[in-house]
């Protein structure tokens, strides 16, 4: 984004809550709070020296405030902006702000969801819609699921190229201990399983799991002093395309078209310099869409290009190695866990399904039904 | 300038229905939906509404499975006049429902809970 300085914050802290399906009554607040402690561990930083917080949950109107009740801190700077997946790439894009101007100098982004205990529908109420409501979409999948039959229609992507997304998903999982899914998939039971808004599959959607994260942010010069190792942000760019599905434009084109430019552009990089990805995989064709709309295939490509393994261990291009919403962890909105991957993973701290000499690392997020897109651009200290 | 102490967008849009009619909005020669009190990007006050002639191109679409209830089709539709709507389908299996497919309105009466409201039919022939 234009006004931001390539560099100048990096996240210093970063980790997950708990994962997949808490205990009965737990809040999401209790996520939150149990994840921001672990992230402060991660980087030497007390409770005592956060002076900025960020969050946004379905489940907690009022996240800012209510976490800060809860931590009993007071920061000088908050900002609760609430526009789904792609929320906590915003917040990184607007602590990155609010460090450089001196609002604050420590930020935590935090997101906690219980909607696998409590229920989807309880857990994200669908808000009226006359013009909607009464064709019983089953949301968000049905939105996602027209965008994939344009890009069927359009450019002859089938329902196999789909499936290997939620494959290849799969195949990183299963290096990743924590992910939710532990079990190999293959093309075809994606293909068989229940169908849920055509052409997706239940395999075609993201998980319902329980589960949250914080990131801590600070300036580059204090991220120097501490423990852990940077992920400097190199990049953000945050965009916002429609709010219902039948207000989108053209479904085969993301906003990610918009967002993805303005951060190379503050990086300074193109995609070629990118050594992976963490896409918000809310469903199959949503990677597909962002690896068109970032640059990484031509426009209609995204089908053929993850065919073969491509996007899956030991393919040409390293995507969601945590797993993914897909089969990893899909707390409601994922966009927190899309960051902290993508940290990982420029930090060197994957283990098994560490990408080699990974210095930079898109985390991209998607918010609604494709309406909101926000990318951000991390670079490891060798590319300050 | 609309005055929402007698009439909202939606309500207005409902008296159509209730005609049979699927209505939209016009402002600067621009049709837009869904119906606002004022208009999109210019802010204009000068909002005309127009009723359609009912024909549309299915734009996209999907079939939702839900538990103990037959498949239904919802569907993205380009209607003739220059805008898009969510709608259904009707009167055909919703997996034959395809794009570009030629449709044409009629209204859905509704149920208690539920006002009437506009849904299509194949109107023979595609885009």
């Amino acid at each position: 984004m234009s006004g931001l300085k390539r560099g100048s914050v990096a996240v210093v802290g970063a980790a997950e809550s708990d994962l997949g399906q808490v205990a009965p009554h737990t809040s999401p607040v209790d996520l939150m709070a149990q994840a921001t402690m672990r992230a402060l561990d991660d980087c030497g930083l007390k409770l005592s020296d956060i002076d900025g917080i960020f969050s946004a949950a379905t489940q907690v109107r009022t996240a800012p405030m209510t976490l800060a009740e809860y931590l009993r801190i007071k920061p000088r700077y908050f900002d609760g902006t609430a526009i789904g997946g792609s929320s906590f790439m915003t917040h990184v894009a607007h602590a990155q702000a609010a460090i450089e101007h001196g609002l604050c100098e420590v930020a935590l982004i935090a997101y906690g969801s219980t909607q696998r205990s409590v229920s989807r529908a309880a857990a994200s109420p669908r808000e009226p819609n006359p013009y909607e409501n009464p064709y019983r979409p089953f949301m968000p999948a049905s939105a996602y699921a027209m965008a994939a039959s344009r890009h069927m229609h359009q450019f002859g992507t089938t329902r196999e190229q789909l499936a290997e997304v939620a494959v290849a998903a799969r195949k990183w999982a299963l290096l990743n201990p924590k992910a939710w899914e532990k079990e190999p998939l293959t093309v075809e039971q994606v293909l068989k399983s229940r169908m849920v808004s055509y052409p997706f599959t239940v395999r075609d959607c993201c998980l319902v799991v329980d589960g949250g994260g914080a990131i801590i942010l600070t300036s580059a010069a204090r991220a120097k002093t501490l423990k852990n190792k940077p992920a400097y942000v190199l990049g953000v760019g945050e965009s916002l395309s429609h709010a219902n599905i039948s207000s989108m434009p053209d479904l085969a084109v993301s906003a990610a078209a918009v967002s993805g430019p303005l951060a190379y552009k503050m990086a300074g990089l193109k995609p070629s310099d990118i050594n992976m990805l963490s896409l918000y995989d809310a469903f199959t064709i949503t990677p597909i869409l962002f690896l068109e709309d970032l640059g990484f295939c031509p426009k209609g490509e995204g089908g053929r290009f993850v065919q073969n393994g491509n996007i899956a261990p030991g393919g040409k291009l390293p995507v969601n190695t945590s797993g993914g919403g897909l089969s990893y962890c899909h707390p409601g909105m994922y966009g927190l866990l899309v960051i902290i991957e993508a940290v990982r993973q420029v930090r060197g701290e994957c283990d098994k399904r560490q990408v080699k000499n990974c210095e930079t690392a898109i985390a991209h997020g998607n918010g609604g039904v494709l309406s909101s897109q926000c990318t951000v651009i991390f670079g490891s200290a060798s590319t300050v | 300038m609309a005055d929402l102490m007698k009439q909202s967008p939606y309500g207005v849009f409902l008296d159509h229905c209730k005609k049979g009619e699927l209505a939209y909005q016009v402002s600067d020669g621009k049709p837009f939906f869904y119906p606002r009190a004022v208009a999109p990007v210019t802010g204009s006050d000068n909002i005309e509404w127009r009723v359609s002639k009912g024909m549309g191109t299915v734009y996209s679409t999907t079939v939702v499975y839900t538990k103990d209830q037959p498949p239904h089709n919802v569907a993205l539709i380009d209607i003739d006049e220059g805008f898009r709507m969510m709608s259904r389908v009707e009167e055909i299996d919703p997996l034959d429902v395809k794009i570009g497919m030629r449709v044409k309105v009629k209204m859905h009466p509704g149920d208690e809970k539920q006002p009437t409201y506009p849904v299509f039919t194949p109107a023979g022939g595609a885009k």
